[in-house]
């Protein structure tokens, strides 16, 4: 049996059931915690994204539906859920209806394993990030289903750029985590954060910005949002969705993009570590990911996309070798000193400077530079 | 032969890009033959915004006429007015007055800068920055439009021009906030240049990309910041002055490669010599009547005449054909985005279907121009 929460729900309930009866009956609230709390963040999400990106661009946001629009994600749903539910006469009914279940599942599955707080957890697997990768590439078929299904070109296009680009960076996503497996010694993401008592991100600043930038091409999230490219594909795989099911394909999509912010914050922040009561965890865990999420959001506003050549281009030969680089070095690093001293920090953000400028002038996005030579 | 048959016959797919998407700027149509994602072939399908204003006018009067010109390029409706009404001013032979002359090419100026701001908010917005640069673009268009209300009562389509000078003088609050957004623009496009001219996937995804050779530029008829960017330095208020512009001291951009990066880099160094000129205006200002008086219905003598400026998007020709009736026999405009477009096919062949859309917002049409 894997390890199971240390609360005093768990305990009470164990105290006069059988132990699965309790397992069971926690784990079903548990479950229904998290779907719960994830519907909302969702409308939390929306509206910081709007609110935010608003502010990026000089203008306001929405801000009539309620005290500061507060109320606006909710006015959203409403009106979502009272849209007519249109499905074009040529789509393939079955497919395009299960497309978006199978994107929400693939974003929302991942965090049956993430650990919030020290026991706030739905499971903690002894492969949990095997799990979280294998899960949320998950969300990759439903995209294609949906492209696919839509008997659209442009979804068509945008579909098969979606499968081209997250099979590409499914590989430099794997391969960046590997040296936080190797400085942990465990794929249990609760171990994981346990182990070390500084946020990872010190000891693998390389591996943190190349998970950050695989994990943001692998929810298609801006820059490498090709997938849904507004200004060339119109809304790429969800042109033809519409209604309640194009909200779950938005939710589906949030879900995945808070689920990179909470892996990252995870196996790179620290996790639900911090200042005050254990109970503070889940607070820590949140800012954490909220942070992250920020980050994410603030590259959108900020940055053009690229294109689909240059996108290949950049998780081949700029992310792979520098997440195979990393390996090595932080293999390296293992053998030679297990416990990693403090002094390896200053090292490894060096390293990483270093081997990021240097590859830089080697790979380049441009392709002019060739040509002026 | 028959083995040949058996193999896997692929085909280009055919992609029908507008008339109704966000990128194409209002409703032009590219079909599109698409190879993955290269662009093997594409047509350009025109005409979704025909209103026929050519032919409208010849049932107007000629001051009716100057509302019509303000609908063909709806984002430089000032450019508009001031080539028709130069036409007419041409074949009547009317007389305009110094003062008309510099409120002319100040309000011309002020649309340039209008107009290259949605060009380059707009080209932002096709490479994929969406609504951000553009709203920041909006913020200074506004404060442009704002000055235009002022003298005009329009922020869109002003009908300012008429025959022999401007509608109405300049009300005494303009002057001053025209110099206050003179001593603000600087700024806001050293904000752009800082944003923009450097990030690196602007330069990966706009570089040599698009590229239009001079001679290529010329051939096709060319103008605007699209032949400019080509390194060719044309520009129609230093080849043939008109108006007050022979007064002014400003420099003619141009680019060196003439790729769609090129021809946004112009767009930029053209709104600050837009805005030396804007200065040079304000400061010779003279006094004087705004307009000279014309009848009400102006009967030019039978014949022609034409009349070229340098628009924003290139050079803007009317032509005017009179039967010494009231309204025109003929008007016939050269639309700058309409020849402008006719590059298009040669240069997205061979790119990549995101390419397609950034070259076109390159070249900066208005649809309204083109199909007229």
């Amino acid at each position: 049996m894997p390890r199971v929460w240390d609360n005093f729900v768990y305990n009470w309930l164990a105290g006069f059931l059988q132990d699965w009866v309790a397992f069971l009956i926690m784990g079903i609230v548990v479950m229904a915690i998290i779907l719960n709390f994830l519907a909302l963040l969702v409308m939390v999400l929306q509206y910081m994204d709007r609110r935010l990106i608003a502010r990026f661009q000089v203008r306001f946001g929405p801000n009539r539906v309620g005290p500061s629009g507060l109320l606006q994600p909710i006015a959203d749903t409403i009106k979502l859920l009272t849209k007519e539910d249109l499905r074009p006469r040529l789509a393939d009914p079955l497919v395009f209806t299960l497309a978006p279940l199978v994107v929400f599942l693939g974003g929302t599955l991942a965090f049956a394993v993430i650990p919030f707080n020290r026991s706030g957890f739905l499971a903690d697997l002894n492969v949990g990030i095997l799990y979280i990768f294998a899960i949320t590439s998950l969300g990759a078929v439903g995209i294609f289903m949906a492209g696919w299904s839509s008997n659209n070109k442009y979804s068509l296009f945008g579909a098969m750029r979606a499968v081209a680009q997250l099979v590409a960076y499914e590989v430099p996503v794997v391969v960046s985590i590997l040296g936080v497996v190797l400085i942990t010694e465990s794929l249990s993401l609760v171990d994981i954060v346990e182990k070390r008592d500084i946020p990872l991100i010190l000891l693998q600043p390389l591996g943190f910005l190349i998970y950050l930038a695989a994990a943001t091409a692998e929810v298609g999230r801006p820059p490498f949002d090709l997938l849904e490219a507004e200004s060339e594909l119109i809304a790429g795989y969800h042109t033809e969705y519409n209604g309640m099911r194009w909200a779950l394909l938005q939710l589906g999509e949030y879900v995945a993009t808070f689920a990179v912010a909470a892996v990252v914050t995870t196996l790179f922040l620290g996790g639900w570590k911090g200042p005050g009561p254990a109970v503070l965890g889940y607070v820590w865990f949140m800012l954490k990911a909220l942070f992250v999420y920020l980050l994410i959001l603030w590259v959108r506003a900020s940055l053009p996309r690229v294109r689909i050549d240059q996108l290949m281009g950049f998780a081949w030969k700029f992310l792979l070798p520098l997440a195979l680089l990393n390996v090595f070095i932080t293999a390296a690093e293992a053998l030679m000193w297990p416990d990693f001293p403090w002094l390896l920090v200053p090292v490894n953000i060096a390293i990483a400077l270093g081997l990021v400028v240097l590859w830089s002038s080697l790979f380049q996005l441009r392709a002019y530079r060739k040509v002026e030579a | 032969m028959s083995q040949q048959q058996n193999e896997l016959v692929t085909e280009p797919v055919i992609l029908n890009m507008g008339p109704h998407h966000p990128s194409t700027h209002g409703v032009f149509r590219m079909r599109v033959a698409l190879d993955g994602e290269t662009i093997v072939d594409m047509e350009p399908v025109l005409g979704y915004l025909h209103r026929g204003i050519e032919k409208l006018a010849e049932a107007k009067t000629y001051v009716q006429v100057v509302t019509l010109t303000d609908r063909q390029d709806y984002v430089a409706a000032m450019t508009n007015n001031m080539a028709y009404v130069m036409a007419v001013e041409k074949l009547s032979g009317i007389k305009v007055p110094e003062r008309a002359e510099y409120i002319r090419v100040i309000m011309a100026e002020l649309m340039r800068i209008a107009s290259h701001l949605m060009a380059i908010g707009f080209f932002l917005n096709d490479l994929g920055v969406f609504q951000t640069v553009i709203v920041y673009c909006f913020r200074e268009r506004e404060k442009v439009l704002d000055l235009f209300e002022m003298a005009s009562g329009q922020r869109i389509n002003f009908s300012y021009m008429r025959p022999g000078g401007v509608i109405q003088d300049l009300p005494p609050q303009f002057i001053p906030q025209l110099k206050q957004l003179l001593a603000e623009l600087p700024g806001y496009f050293d904000e752009y240049e800082q944003l923009i001219n450097e990030n690196e996937i602007v330069l990966a995804r706009t570089k040599e990309l698009g590229v239009l050779p001079a001679d290529k530029a010329i051939n096709a008829s060319a103008s605007g910041p699209v032949l400019r960017g080509s390194g060719v330095a044309f520009d129609l208020r230093k080849a043939d002055p008109y108006s007050a512009y022979p007064r002014f001291q400003f420099d003619i951009p141009t680019g060196t490669r003439g790729d769609a990066y090129d021809r946004y880099l112009v767009r930029v160094a053209e709104m600050r010599q837009s805005l030396r000129i804007l200065q040079q205006a304000v400061e010779q200002m003279p006094t004087g009547p705004h307009r000279t008086r014309t009848p009400w219905l102006i009967r030019p003598p039978a014949g022609d005449a034409y009349a070229h400026i340098e628009s924003p998007k290139g050079v803007l020709g009317v032509y005017l054909v009179s039967d010494t009736g009231i309204s025109p026999y003929r008007y016939k405009v050269r639309p700058p985005s309409l020849i402008n477009l006719t590059t298009l096919r040669d240069l997205v062949v061979g790119c990549k279907l995101a390419d397609c859309i950034v070259i076109f917002g390159s070249i900066d049409v208005n649809m309204g121009e083109v199909d007229r």
